[in-house]
C-alpha cells in the first residue's frame, strides 16, 4: 500500500492552504514595479506587481500558473514582504535561498509560514518551483532601488 | 503483448525508488539500456579502444571495423541504399541543425518558405526559425486537427511552390500522433520542396524505411532506442549530401590540407569532423541488434496495446484529460494528460514517491502547449520493457494523487 508519510513532509498543511487559498492574488493597479518571470524548464510563470514607496514594500500581488509549491511560495512571499523595507525583503530572499539549499538558517528570524517550505530542500527537482517568486521579488526590488 | 522476461535484460529496472519497485514511464525522454548494450560499451573500452581510420595497428583496425559495422547495422535498420547515406552525429538535434545550416543556408533565399507543424519539438523549430531569420524566409506552420493529428488537406494548403523545405516529426513526443510521412513527402516533392523527418520518437518504436518514405533527410537519436547517449544518425539522400558542405571542419572529415585550401573525404565521413563517436556507434549497433531480436513490429504492437490499456483505465478517473488521438492505433506508446486539481509537477512528485517515473512540463514543445492551451502536462511513455502491472501502478498512483490533493 502506498504511504503518504514522505509526501506530508513536502506538502505541509500550511502549503496546501496557501495553494488553495492564495493570499494577495491579483494585479495591483497603483504599482510601480512589475516583474514577469518564468521557469523555462517546467513552464511555471509569475506576474508580480509591487508598490514600493520610501523604501517600503507597501503592497504586493501576484498572478501566475504553476504547481502547488510555486504558487504557495508566491503567496507566502507576498504575505511576508508587505510592510517590510526593501533591504529586509532582499534579506528574506537570501535566507529563503539558503533554506532551499538545506543550510541552517538563523533561529532568531521569524520565518512565519515560509518555514513550512523547508521540506522542499529534500526534493531537489522542486527547489526551482519554490524559488521562482522570490527571484522575481528580488529582481523587482533591486530594479526599484536602482531607478 | 511481449513477455515480461524482457524486463530482465534491463538491469536498471531491478531497483526500488522511494521504497517501491521502479516503474519507468519516461522512455520518450530517454530509454533504458539492455545488458547487451552495456556489455558492448564495456567490451569496446576494455578490449578494442583506439582511434578509427588512422592507425595501422591492430586495435585501430578493430575499432574501425566496429564503428563501420555499426553503420551497416543502421543502414539495414532504416533500409538506406548505402552506408554513404548514414552519418553518425550526436543526436536528432544535431542532425536537424546540420540540414538547416548546410542544405538550408545554401538553398533557402528571401521569400522562400519553410513549412513545419504546431506539434514539433523545439529541435525541429528553432533551426528553421534561425534559418528563416537569417535568409528573410517565411516559416509556416501547418495547423492541427482537434484530435492532434495532421490532415493532408491542410498540408496541401500550406505547402506551395515557394516552399523549399518541409520538416515534420514522424511521431509526436507529446500527442503520440503518428504522422503520414510518406503522403506529406509526396506533397513536398510535388511542390519542389525537400522533406526532412524528425525521427526521434519513431526510430525506437516502428519499422523505418527511408526508401519507402522517400524522405530526403531523417534524423534520430540512439538513446531513445536502447542505445547510449551522445550518438545519433542523420540519414540523407546521397545526391543531396554530395552537394552539401560540411559544417564542422577538422579531424576525420579531412582529405587533403593545404595552407590556404583543403578538400574533404567522401561520404559519409565528410560530415563526421573530429574523432567520431566510436563507442556510441558501437553501442547503437548493439541496441539495433537487440531491437531486431525482439522484433520492431512486436514492439510497436506491444506499445499500442499498453497505451490503449492505459488510456482505457485512466479515462475512468474523473477529471483526467488525455491529449492527442483517441484511437490507440493512431498513436505510439505515449500518453500525455492532466488531472484536474493537481498540477503536473505535483503529480510527478506524488508518483515518484511511489516509485513511478513520469515526465512533467512542456516536453520541449512550447508552441504545442500553447495550441493545447495548457502551461504544462504530465506524460507517461511506454516501451518494450513496460507491462500491464506498470499501467496498474500508474493508475493507482493517479488515484492516490487525486485523493491527496482533494
Amino acid at each position: 500500500m502506498m504511504s503518504t508519510n514522505k509526501l506530508d513532509q513536502l506538502y505541509r498543511s500550511v502549503i496546501m492552504d496557501h495553494y488553495k487559498n492564495p493570499r494577495n492574488k491579483g494585479v495591483l493597479t497603483d504599482n510601480n514595479v512589475t516583474i514577469d518571470m518564468n521557469n523555462p524548464t517546467c513552464g511555471d510563470v509569475i506576474h508580480l506587481t509591487l508598490q514600493v514607496e520610501d523604501g517600503i514594500v507597501q503592497d504586493a500581488k501576484f498572478e501566475g500558473e504553476g504547481c502547488s509549491i510555486s504558487m504557495a511560495s508566491a503567496s507566502m512571499m507576498t504575505q511576508l514582504i508587505k510592510g517590510k523595507n526593501t533591504e529586509d525583503a532582499v534579506k528574506y530572499a537570501h535566507l529563503f535561498s539558503d533554506m532551499m539549499l538545506g543550510k541552517d538558517v538563523d533561529d532568531s528570524v521569524d520565518l512565519g509560514d515560509i518555514e513550512a517550505l523547508s521540506g522542499v530542500a529534500k526534493f531537489p527537482a522542486r527547489i526551482k518551483c519554490a524559488t521562482l517568486a522570490w527571484k522575481a521579488m528580488e529582481k523587482g526590488v533591486g530594479e526599484e532601488a536602482d531607478s | 503483448m511481449l513477455s515480461k522476461e524482457i524486463r530482465n535484460h534491463f538491469p536498471i529496472l531491478d531497483q526500488e525508488i522511494n521504497g517501491h519497485p521502479l516503474v519507468y514511464l519516461d522512455s520518450a525522454a530517454t530509454s533504458q539500456k539492455p545488458q547487451q548494450v552495456i556489455d558492448a560499451l564495456t567490451k569496446y573500452y576494455s578490449e578494442d579502444n583506439s582511434n578509427v581510420h588512422r592507425g595501422v595497428h591492430s586495435l585501430g583496425n578493430r575499432a574501425t571495423e566496429g564503428y563501420e559495422n555499426a553503420r551497416e547495422k543502421v543502414r539495414e535498420f532504416i533500409n538506406a541504399k548505402s552506408t554513404q547515406e548514414v552519418i553518425f552525429m550526436r543526436g536528432a538535434t544535431t542532425g536537424l541543425n546540420t540540414v538547416a545550416q548546410s542544405y538550408g543556408r545554401a538553398n533557402v533565399g528571401e521569400g522562400d518558405e519553410i513549412v513545419i507543424t504546431y506539434m514539433e519539438h523545439h529541435s525541429n523549430i528553432i533551426p528553421w526559425q534561425q534559418l528563416a531569420k537569417e535568409k528573410g524566409a517565411v516559416l509556416k506552420y501547418i495547423d492541427l486537427e482537434e484530435d492532434g493529428t495532421l490532415s493532408l488537406d491542410k498540408v496541401r494548403e500550406t505547402v506551395t511552390d515557394r516552399t523549399k523545405i518541409v520538416s515534420v516529426m514522424y511521431v509526436s513526443n507529446v500527442l503520440g500522433t503518428m504522422n503520414p510521412i510518406k503522403e506529406i513527402t509526396e506533397i513536398a516533392h510535388a511542390n519542389g520542396a525537400i522533406m526532412v523527418v524528425d525521427g526521434a520518437q519513431a526510430a525506437p518504436h516502428l519499422k523505418l524505411d527511408v526508401q519507402k518514405l522517400d524522405c530526403d533527410f531523417l534524423a534520430f537519436s540512439g538513446h531513445k532506442m536502447c542505445g547510449p547517449t551522445g550518438i545519433g544518425v542523420l540519414y540523407g539522400k546521397k545526391d543531396l549530401l554530395n552537394q552539401m558542405e560540411p559544417i564542422e571542419f577538422g579531424g576525420e572529415m579531412i582529405d587533403f590540407v593545404g595552407l590556404y585550401d583543403s578538400t574533404w573525404k567522401e561520404l559519409p565521413w565528410k560530415f563526421e569532423g573530429g574523432t567520431p563517436i566510436i563507442a556510441g556507434a558501437i553501442g547503437l549497433g548493439a541496441a539495433i541488434d537487440f531491437l531486431r531480436e525482439v522484433g520492431l513490429d512486436k514492439i510497436e504492437r506491444h506499445e499500442h496495446e499498453l497505451a490503449g490499456l492505459a488510456m482505457e483505465k485512466m479515462s475512468e478517473i474523473e477529471g483526467l484529460k488525455i491529449y492527442g488521438p483517441v484511437d490507440p492505433k493512431k498513436r505510439a506508446g505515449i500518453v500525455t494528460f492532466n488531472l484536474e486539481g493537481v498540477h503536473p509537477h505535483d503529480l510527478a512528485t506524488v508518483l515518484d514517491m511511489n516509485g513511478i517515473a513520469v515526465r512533467a512540463g512542456h516536453h520541449c514543445a512550447q508552441p504545442l502547449m500553447k495550441w493545447l492551451d495548457v502551461s504544462a502536462t504530465a506524460r507517461a511513455s511506454f516501451y518494450l520493457y513496460n507491462t500491464e502491472d506498470d499501467v496498474d501502478r500508474l493508475v493507482e498512483g493517479l488515484r492516490m494523487a487525486k485523493e491527496y490533493f482533494q
